[in-house]
Order: C-alpha cells, then structure tokens, then sequence
C-alpha cells in the first residue's frame, strides 16, 4: 500500500463529489423544466424531436402509461438492435464492416441484444473479432444512450411520485428521454470523447492493420471508432466495450489519467442523481443521507480490496514471493492488472464498476486475490445500489429506504411515513416485490445452470467443477441479473473459432437464459418502482414532527446500510460460501 | 397519573374522579388460562387456521414433511432421509411441531387472557325480561332500536338507550370497575345507559339505542375475546412483508441443494427444512396476532373500550390532540388564588374576614379561600367556638357568610356585596371597580368581601391548573404531538391559560361548529387528530377526528360517534390510550428487527453444519473437514447437534418472547430518533448477537449431555 494508492482512492470520492453536486443541481432543473443555460441551444433539437415523435411533453403520464411507454420503447429498440446485428453483412455497403464480418448466431445475438437494452452489456462476444463497425456505432452505441436515459427517466418518475403533492402524473416518459438524451448524456459524452481522444484514445473508421514484429511474427491490431463509444459506455454505466479486454485495452483507456477519468465517468451520473433527489425533494438533506450511505459502502468496498491486493494472493505469499512496494515495482498482486493503472487504479476501478451496474473493466477479476474478488461479489449482492446504474441505482436504493422506513418507522411506534407519506400495504407488497426480483432471478438461474448439464457446457473444461467454475457460473447470472455486466471469465456463451464468426455457434442454454435474466430482472423491478410511485403520488402528505422518525441522519444511514448488508447477506450467504469464499479459505486453486 | 390532587375535590360531573381502578391484569399462569391455552394451540394445529398466518403454515408443512420422512425411515425406506438417523429426523420434526405450538400457544395466551375478562363481562349478560312502557314484557335480548322500556330500583337496565324520562342512580361497576354509583337522566349530557348496568334507586324510562346483539357489552365481549379482531392496516402491511421474506428464503434453501450438490455435498430433506425454518421470520410470525390481541387487552384494562383495532393503531399516528379545559387542564372548580386589599386594608385582615366568612362555606370555592388564607397564618377557627351564625347562599342575596359577635362578614359578587355595604350606610372604595374589572377580565371571578358597611378587598378565584400537566404536555411534545386547549373563554382568558398549562395552542370562545371545523382543518394538513367529548354536540366532532375517545358518562350520540369509550371518563386518557397505540406498532417493529437479525447466527450454525465436509482434502478427522468449518464460529459440537441447537433456539425464543409480546415494548418520550437509535440497539444488535449465545448453550446440553 502507498500514498499515492490511498491518494487515488480518497482523492477520488472528493473529487467525484465536487463534480456531482453540481451536475445534480442542473439534472434537478432538467426535471423540473426550469430553464438551464443549455436551453437557448438544445431547445431546437428537443421540439424538433417531440415533433417527430408526436409528443405532447406537457402531457402528464400516469404510472401505467409511463410503463407502458417504456416497455414499448425498448422492446421496439430490441427489436430493431437484434435487427441490425443479424443482418451484419448487409450493411457492408456503408463501408462500416471493413472486415466482412458475419452476423453472431441467433442465440448469442439474442442475448447481446438484450443485454444491451437492458444497459446489462454483457458480452459473450469480443467486439474486435465479431461486430462490424456500423453495428457498434448505430446499434450498440445507441442503445447506450437510450437505455442508460430509460433508466434516469424511471428513477425520475419514482422522484416525482415520492414528492407529487397531488394527481398521479409521474411526468411524461417522452419527455424524460429526449431530455435526459439531449441535455445529459450527449453534452458529457461530446466533451469526453475529444477529452480520450487527446490522451491516444482511437477513432478511426479504417480497416484493422497488420503489424510485422521484429522477430517476423506478425499481429493485426484491431481498430475502430472508440472514442465516441467509450465515454457513454462508461457515462451510461454501460460497460460494454469496444474491444475483447474492455477498458484494459490501450486505445480505449491509454493512460493513468484516462482511468482516473473513465471511473469519474461511471460514478458522475449515479451520484448526481441523488443530489437531484435532495433538490426534488426539497430537502437536499435527504440526498446527503443516501449520498452518506452509498459513499461509506463504497469506500468500504475500495479499500478492502485495494488492501487485498496491495497484500498479494495467499499463493504469492506461500511461495516466498516478496510482495511490498519496492523501487520499480507496485508490489501486491500484479497478475492480470496493467502497469500503467497499478494496484490502486484496479482495485478501484474494479469497485467503481461492480458497485454501478457499469461492468467495464481494467484488470482481470477472477485473477484478483480471494477476498478482492469477493469485493465484486459482495458489490452485486447489494443489488447493484451503491451509487448503481444511472437511474437505477436511485429507484433501488429508494426502494430500499422504503423497507428501512417501514422497520424503523414500526420501531418508533407510528405508521411508517416517509418524507410525510404513509407507507402502508400496497407499497410494502410492490416495496418487497421489486427488492426480491433481481436476488431470485440470479439465484435461480444459477441453479439452473449449475444443476443441468446443458448449463454445464458453458464452463471452461479445467475449472469444470470446483470452487472456481460455481464463482463462474454465479457471477455471471448475478452480473447479468443486476445488469452489470462484468465477468469472472471463463463461462461463455460462444463459440468462435475464427475472427468473424464463420463457423461459430452459440451455447444456447447459456444465451437465452442469461437473456431472459437479464430482461426479467431488468423490466420486472422498473415496473415495481414505477407502480410504488404511481402508488405514493396521490398521498397526503403529513408534516413531519418530533415524533416522526427522521431519514436525513446518521442513524438512518446506519439503519439503511444494515437492511441492504442483510438482504444481501441473507439471500446470497449461501452461495457466496460456496464459491468466493471456499476459494478463499483455502490454498488450493481450482 | 397527577390528577389525585384534584380527586379530593369533588367534581362536576358527578363521578369523573380522575382515574378509574386499573382493570388488574389477569395473571398468565392462571391454570384455568393455561389449561384452555394448552388445548387451543393444539386446536390451531388445524391447517384452515394456520394458513391465515403464511409463516406458520410454511413450518407446519415442513413438520409434516419431516414426520412422513421419519416414518419412512421406520420402516427402512430411505428415499428421503439420505444418510440421517432416524433419530435426528425425529427430533427435528418434534420441535418443528413444537415451533408451531409455541406460536399457537402464543395466540392462545392472549386470546385466553382476554376470553377470562369477556367471561366477566358475561355474566352480566343475564336474561332479563324487560318491561316495555306499554305494560307488555319482552326479553331483553329481543329488544331492537326504538323500544321504550321502564326500569325500577334493583333492575337491571335490559339494553343500552338514553333515559327519556325521570333521573336515577345508576351501578356501573359492572363495566366500568368503579362501585360509585352515577347519576343517569333524562336531558343533558348524562342521559346513556349501557345493557346490564344497575339501578340503584328510582325509576327511568329509557329508549333503546341497540340492535339485538349488538350492545355495548356484546361488543366489549367480541373485541376482548379477539373475536372481532380484523387485521389492522399495519399489521396488514407487516403481514405482506413477512410473505415476502418467507418467499425469497423459501427460493434460497431451494437452490442451496443444487448449488451442494454442484460441491458434491448432498442435503437431506430434513436439513434444508430446518435451514428454511431457521430462517423465515418465525418469531414474528409467531407473535403478531398475540401482540395485536394484547394491545386491545391493554387498553380494556386502562378500561378504554376500543370499538376497533384500527383506532387503536390510528392513535399510535396522533399528531394533534384536542383537550377540553374544563375538567382535563384545569380542575373543574375556580379557586382562590389572591386577596387584593382595598387601601388602608391589610392583606392579612382581608384574609382573615375572607376566611371567617368562608368557614361553613362548604363549597370549593369556599374551602379554597380557607387554604389559601392558611398561607397568610392564620389558624383554621372553630364556628361553634365562635359563637358564629352562618349565612348561607341564597339566590337573592348572591352573598354568603358568618355573623359573628354582631358584626356581619359577607362575601359575593361584586354588585351584590356593593349594594349590601351600601345599604349598610358605607361607601365604596374607588379602586374597587377597577379591580373587580381586572380580574374578570383575566377571566377569573372575583369575589367581594365586606365587614358590615365597609368593603375590605377582593378574592380572586381562578382556574387552576391540574398538577403535572406541564410535564405531561411537555411529554406528548416529545412524542410530538401538539395539544390544543378548548374553551368557551374569552381569547384573552384562554391565552393566559394555555401559556400556565403549557399547551401548543388554544381554542377560545369555542362552539361545536369551531372545534368541527378546527379538526378538519388540521386534518386537511395531513394531521390525525384525537379528541374527547361527552356531550351530543361533540358528536360531529367526535366522528370527524382520527381517534374520538367519548367519555362513558356522555350521550349516546356521543358514545356512538367515537371510536372508542373511556370508561372511566377521564380525559387525560387520551394520553394513555396514544401511548398503547404507539407501543402497539413498537413491538411488533422490535420483534421483526429481532427475527430477522437472528437469522445471521442461525446461518452460521446450520451453513457450516451443511458444509463441513465440502471440498475436504483429508479424511482423517470425522466427518471429514474441509475449507468451510472455520465458519462454525461457535464451535459447535456436531453438524446434527448444530441444526438441531438452531432449530431449538428457534422454537423456545418464541414462549421466551410471549411475556414481552403480550407486556409491549416499552415507551419512552423521547423523540423518534432517540426511540429509533435504543430499539436498533436492543432487538437489532440484540439479536445479531443473542442467538449466537443461545445457540452455543443449547449445543452444549444437545451435543455433550445428549451426545447428539
């Protein structure tokens, strides 16, 4: 461990939150159509679009219609994603598949394209050797923008439900979109691509080029138009990345300062988000609490796993290897991380991802030490609610303020209220209905996969058995089912022989099941915080008194840290037994 | 309760003493209680009855399952049981069945504590034939709405009604616990009867306000046997929850066999029952019904009667607390609270003359000027030592006082103590209407005071203010609830008041249309507002707010628009009845904190239990141990011995827990967060860690005294 480690970890939460308050107060003024200094530009393009879209903005939507509207929204973006990928070749004429590939097989396909709607990005496929670039760029691309927006556009609904003082309008799903689109997401993404670009990050159209090492091997090095895909993978907690070794790749993530700024990426939105919900609300205090509460465990997480890692794999030590820092050398646990982000920058960059359902990566994960990749684990057994996706991340943790308010508010002996509403039957059955999905959805089909041999086949022949292959397997439905996206490689989905997916098939059991885990654990608890807010808008509202228990202190914090810890640790102890901590009791590797 | 003070002076309502006798609590452990308990629980085994509860129903299943499994081993079949011994299957569906009862038995206490109150009450209920004005006779329990029917001296009253005709006294003992007999007549704000009470003296005739079955004492029966009891909307709301956590473990224990068996550990039946057992929220489960039954039980014994378990609940809400002046601030008397001396007049002289004539002034007012005039020093005298003759009040005089030695002490309204001094030839002082103003217009009373034609000073008379009613104002501020003081006063008086009494706020000048529109105001910024009222024209009110408490000695009308009676009629319950409510959500809060907390250590008991021998590399030690046994942090004897510890801790935490179930949580004042921060502390630490010591000693008689 070093100074400058710690540095980057410390240094990094003040300046993320130097940068989301800010960000949270404009995204406030965005939602509540109070006019910005963007409007004077992006006004044009925003009616323009209700135009096309035959849109009336100032037309409220109840929670239903607002359900309804994205459920529409993204089924026909799946449709037209899945469209576009099976009919790879057919675009060549764009120019934009310099290398002819094939289209993925339907199963795989089935599953990219839901995992890129779901903004899960999980990839069974390496980008490099299977996308063309017409569909990253008007495919994948695309629904990162949309997906991500969908997401702030819920969280924004369940916002104004809480606050509504009357009616059941949520706002209108259209609106939110274009806005969350035009206003957030492109501006950021505009400025950070040129930002990358500037530190050797590609963008470039050509045709991958063949380089003759010294020794006359020769290697093609992949090319593409990263850059204006890199910053809204990372802005819209996407994570899908452009090449195979994601954000570990050198055109997308070239330098130390590159990583500081993609992690800033990832988080900006999430946290933002809820300094917005402190302004909605009216009582900014009530963001701070969430903000304290998110931030603790995130940090919590960093330095575990950045202690982990600087202290070097149980493996390293048994051999006699020396693992402190020394002149020329970070130290710790350097396999499958890259030089030039270090202990620090893995590690954190690794939190920063499994905590959002982001998924990009910069290092290795299943080669960190047992506890650091338990660190992972244990950030998507949280559901994905420290900080989380954007947008998603609020509407869960609300859900779970929700629960803690219910508990705590029984304990001071009152109907639980929160911020003045009553949270009674129907709000604690959708509360708990849209808490439960994404922890059972991962479960069950982790059991599925384990217990047939069909779900067998997608382990890699060596681990197939031990420890090691149950982590594979879990994390990939617990990363699919919290949308992250991030893998412990080794479970795929894929067969590819060659670049280009000529002979390739897929392993259907792995593809629809991941899919189907990824949409039910995606739509299922956006539905659940949509009808919560539907179900709280029309409230009364009750003013708060001394006897009304409070949600902006510490004691809350402590309240909502231990029902997240809890379900958490309920739901997935048993499982987390058997793979991330078995291999991390013992010295035997599987 | 701070009110005694005042209970030596009589009050105006006839027998309002300030508290009512406490209902005793009936004792748990009454063996006719625990007999009928005992029965009940094994009653409730029934599945139609346990599916009410889904918890319950879900370990009753699991019993069944593991008794079938055990039979089977009996018999040699192994299909279920993998490598278990019969005897473990055994033990464990022994004290599955034993979960099940404890929690039966749970219900059962209450509702017995309950039924042996009702059995009281019933045998009140006797047959009685009532006689109808028209001569014909009917039986009392064929009486519907309308009939008109007389009761005599040594009657029992056939059903609840108002008296239409004729004043009697009335034993409400009864119902109410008080042997005091009250005034019941026709008019006014006196006039309910309630079925089964008994005229002492007298003859009334009264009006039924009933229908048949459906009397304030088949009422009072139904709700304390836990008969009427309908799940209110919290209870409701925890229910969903529950449901919902059975639910996701139901799905965990599911996919924990085939995640072993991925290990190459197999789980048998009886063990993942258990782990699931273990871990959906049974103590809660358990006790939810027997705490809701309990939170109406202590409301009877505070002899409140609850006309529903929603407004009991509802009181638990109450931000804003309506408290009539009269009667519940003030004592219902104005006393003597100054002598203001005319000039030339010594404050002693006025007190002594105020005191001489006040001496056979048996009146409060009279004997407060008695006391008050003890602080000046003067001795209490003796009439007949003095020789003095008592002139009692009379309508026309407006005066009253003593002759003594020739010399007449008179006091009185101002104008009528002015015009007697006059008549004797004095002269008023200047000052004397400029006092007599002041005082009114305070809102006191004052009284004149003269020794023949001289006029010495005046006597304020004020309201005052019932001791401990700051503090307990100051208490419900703390819950935060605010009060608000109704009065006919002026604004000026009513201030002056609420500031001494420490009140949030007041309504002066107050009418039935006011204090209706008061309630509906607050109500309309979201407030739940609770009140009390006797009299017909509080009914509108009393059916507007959130918890109306109508005082038993009300009308009918009153009785009927509230949510709730006191039958002690005191209004300062109200106090007591929010702090039930609030103790009723607390408990059931705390127990579910407690349940679920407790599950952590029953993972740690039975997970390392199920695991002790995945991936083992060794077979020396047995059962053989492999990476996963560290986690049996409480060294546990045996994985057998470990579940069977879990499930047992499980199973007697629940009687363990009755006593606090049926007693509530304690209430303090002092504020949501403070409450939020010891509750967290006590059941949710609590139960992190209780379980981890409960477990370990039940292991150590299980595994070293059993050898399991």
């Amino acid at each position: 461990m070093t100074f400058t480690g710690w540095l980057t970890i410390f240094g990094f939460a003040v300046i993320l939150t130097a940068l989301a308050m800010p960000l949270g107060s404009y995204m406030a003024a965005v939602y509540s159509g109070r006019r910005t200094f963007a409007d004077r530009v992006l006004g044009v393009p925003e009616r323009f679009l209700y135009r096309v879209l035959r849109v009336d903005p100032t037309q409220g939507q109840d929670w239903k219609a607002y359900g309804r509207s994205v459920i529409l929204f993204s089924l026909a973006g799946w449709l037209l994603l899945y469209l576009i990928l099976r009919t790879q070749t057919l675009w060549s004429f764009t120019g934009l598949n310099p290398q002819g590939f094939h289209s993925a097989p339907w199963d795989v396909t089935f599953n990219t394209t839901s995992s890129y709607v779901t903004n899960t990005n999980w990839q069974y496929y390496g980008g490099e050797t299977t996308m063309s670039y017409f569909s990253q760029m008007a495919g994948l691309t695309v629904q990162n923008f949309v997906s991500a927006a969908t997401g702030i556009a819920v969280a924004v609904a369940l916002i104004r439900g809480i606050v509504g003082r009357s009616g059941r309008s949520l706002g209108n799903f259209w609106q939110d979109l274009v806005r969350t689109v035009l206003y957030v997401l492109l501006p950021i993404s505009v400025v950070f691509s040129l930002v990358l670009i500037s530190q050797g990050t590609i963008q470039t159209l050509s045709t991958y080029v063949t380089a003759h090492g010294l020794t006359g091997l020769s290697q093609v090095i992949a090319l593409g138009p990263v850059a204006s895909q890199e910053a809204i993978k990372l802005l819209g907690t996407n994570g899908g990345g452009f090449f195979n070794v994601n954000s570990a790749h050198p055109f997308e993530n070239p330098t130390g300062f590159t990583n500081l700024v993609e992690m800033l990426l990832v988080l900006v939105i999430p946290a933002a988000l809820v300094f917005t919900y402190g302004r909605m609300t009216g009582s900014r205090r009530q963001g701070y609490a969430i903000y304290t509460t998110m931030m603790l465990m995130f940090l919590g997480a960093a330095i575990v796993a950045y202690v982990a890692e600087a202290h070097g794999s149980p493996a390293q030590h048994a051999a006699g290897l020396h693992t402190g820092v020394i002149a020329g050398s970070s130290g710790g646990n350097m396999e499958g991380k890259d030089q030039r982000f270090g202990i620090a920058g893995s590690a954190l960059f690794d939190v920063v991802t499994t905590v959002t359902s982001c998924g990009a990566v910069n290092s290795a994960l299943e080669s960190f030490t047992g506890i650091g990749g338990a660190v992972p684990f244990a950030n998507l057994s949280a559901s994905e609610v420290i900080f989380g996706g954007v947008g998603t991340g609020l509407y869960s943790i609300l859900l779970y303020v929700l629960l803690a308010v219910f508990i705590g508010g029984l304990m001071v002996g009152r109907t639980p209220e929160y911020l003045g509403k009553k949270i009674e039957a129907r709000e604690i059955k959708l509360t708990a209905l849209g808490i439960l999905v994404t922890p059972l959805a991962a479960l069950f089909c982790t059991a599925m996969a384990v217990a047939s041999s069909a779900g067998r086949q997608s382990i890699s022949a060596v681990a197939a058995g031990g420890p090691q292959a149950f982590s594979e397997t879990f994390y990939a439905y617990l990363s699919q089912a919290n949308n992250n996206g991030s893998a412990f490689a080794g479970y795929t989905g894929f067969v590819q022989p060659v670049a280009g997916n000529v002979g390739s098939h897929g392993i259907t059991f792995a593809d629809l099941l991941g899919g189907l885990d990824m949409l039910f654990a995606r739509f299922a608890p956006i539905l659940f915080a949509l009808a919560v807010a539907g179900s709280l808008a029309g409230k009364r509202v009750s003013p708060a008194g001394l006897g009304t228990m409070r949600t902006d202190n510490p004691t809350f914090v402590v309240l909502l840290i231990g029902v997240i810890v809890l379900v958490g640790a309920l739901t997935f102890f048993p499982a987390l037994l058997l793979g991330p901590i078995v291999q991390g009791l013992t010295g035997r590797l599987y | 309760m701070s009110v005694d003070t005042a209970a030596s002076l009589p009050q105006p309502s006839g027998r309002a003493s300030g508290q009512g006798p406490e209902r005793r609590a009936i004792s748990l452990f009454r063996g006719d209680i625990v007999r009928r308990a005992m029965i009940d629980s094994l009653r409730k085994l029934d599945p139609r009855v346990q599916i009410r509860n889904p918890v319950m129903f879900v370990v009753e299943i699991g019993a069944a399952i593991t008794t079938v499994t055990w039979f089977i081993q009996l018999f040699g079949g192994r299909a279920l049981g993998g490598r278990d011994p019969a005897w473990y299957t055994f033990v464990i569906s022994v004290w599955l069945w034993l979960t099940v009862v404890f929690a039966n038995m749970a219900e059962a206490f209450a509702e017995g504590r309950g039924r042996a109150q009702a059995d009281t009450l019933r045998t009140m209920r006797q047959e009685t034939l009532a006689r109808l004005r028209d001569g014909t006779t009917r039986p009392a329990s064929d009486l519907s709405r309308g009939d008109v029917v007389v009761v005599e001296a040594g009657e029992l009253i056939p059903g609840d009604g108002t008296v239409i005709e004729g004043i009697a006294s009335v034993d409400e003992s009864a119902i109410t616990g008080e042997s005091a007999p009250v005034i019941r007549e026709s008019g006014g704000d006196r006039s309910a009867v309630t079925g089964g009470t008994r005229v002492l003296s007298d003859r009334i005739v009264v009006e039924i306000t009933q229908e048949p079955g459906q009397s304030f004492l088949d009422r009072m029966i139904g709700l304390v046997e836990g008969a009427a009891r309908r799940k209110t909307p919290n209870e409701i709301a925890l229910n969903i929850l529950l449901a919902g956590l059975t639910l996701i473990f139901m799905i965990v224990v599911a996919t924990v066999r085939p995640f072993g068996l991925f290990a190459h550990t197999s789980i048998s039946e009886t063990t993942l029952i258990s782990l699931l057992v273990a871990l959906i929220p049974t103590t809660i489960g358990a006790l939810l019904s027997a705490i809701g039954i309990a939170g109406m039980d202590r409301l009877v014994r505070r002899n409140v009667l609850a006309l529903s378990g929603r407004a009991v609940e509802a009181s638990g809400d109450v931000d804003v607390l309506l408290l009539d002046k009269t009667g519940t601030i003030t004592i219902g008397n104005r006393l003597a609270s100054e002598f203001v001396p005319m000039a030339g007049v010594s404050e002693t002289e006025l007190a002594e003359v105020a005191q001489l004539s006040s001496l056979a002034d048996e009146t409060p007012e009279g004997r407060s000027i008695v006391v008050l005039a003890k602080k000046y020093g003067i001795r209490e005298h003796d009439m007949t030592a003095l020789h003095a003759t008592f002139v009692p009040f009379s309508a026309q005089t407006r005066m009253s006082g003593v002759d003594i030695d020739g010399r007449q002490l008179r006091k009185g309204a101002g104008d009528a103590v002015i015009a007697f001094a006059e008549s004797e030839g004095g002269t008023v002082p200047a000052q004397l209407r400029e006092v007599l103003d002041r005082i009114a217009r305070e809102g006191g009373t004052p009284l004149a005071v003269a020794r023949d034609s001289e006029i010495l000073g005046v006597i304020h008379l004020k309201d005052t203010i019932k001791e401990g009613m700051r503090q307990r104002f100051e208490q419900l501020r703390q819950m935060g609830i605010r009060t608000i003081m109704i009065t006919g006063d002026n604004r000026l008086t009513a201030a002056k008041i609420a500031e001494e009494a420490g009140v949030d706020d007041f309504l002066a000048e107050a009418t039935p249309e006011a204090k209706l529109a008061l309630i509906r105001e607050q109500q309309a910024q979201g407030r739940m507002v609770a009140m009390t009222g006797d009299g017909t024209n509080d009914a509108p009110a009393l059916a507007q707010a959130d918890v109306g408490v109508a005082m038993n000695t009300g009308t009918q009308a009153a009785r009927e628009a509230g949510n709730m009676v006191d039958l002690d009629s005191n209004p300062t319950k109200l106090i007591e009845i929010v702090e039930v409510g609030k103790q009723l959500l607390i408990t059931r809060g705390a127990l579910t904190t407690f349940s679920i907390a407790n599950d952590v250590a029953k993972y740690f008991a039975i997970l390392p239990a199920i695991f002790v021998s995945t991936w083992a590399t060794t077979a020396h030690s047995h059962p053989a141990q492999g990476p996963l046994h560290v986690l049996n942090l409480m060294s546990l004897g045996s994985p057998r011995s470990a579940v069977i510890s879990a499930i047992v801790f499980n199973a007697v935490v629940i009687p363990l827990l009755i006593p606090i179930s049926l007693r509530g949580v304690a209430y303090r004042a002092v504020g949501a967060s403070a409450l939020l921060r010891r509750n967290l502390l006590i059941y949710g630490l609590g139960g992190l860690v209780a379980p981890f010591i409960g477990i370990k000693l039940i292991d150590l008689v299980v595994h070293n005294l059993l050898g399991a």
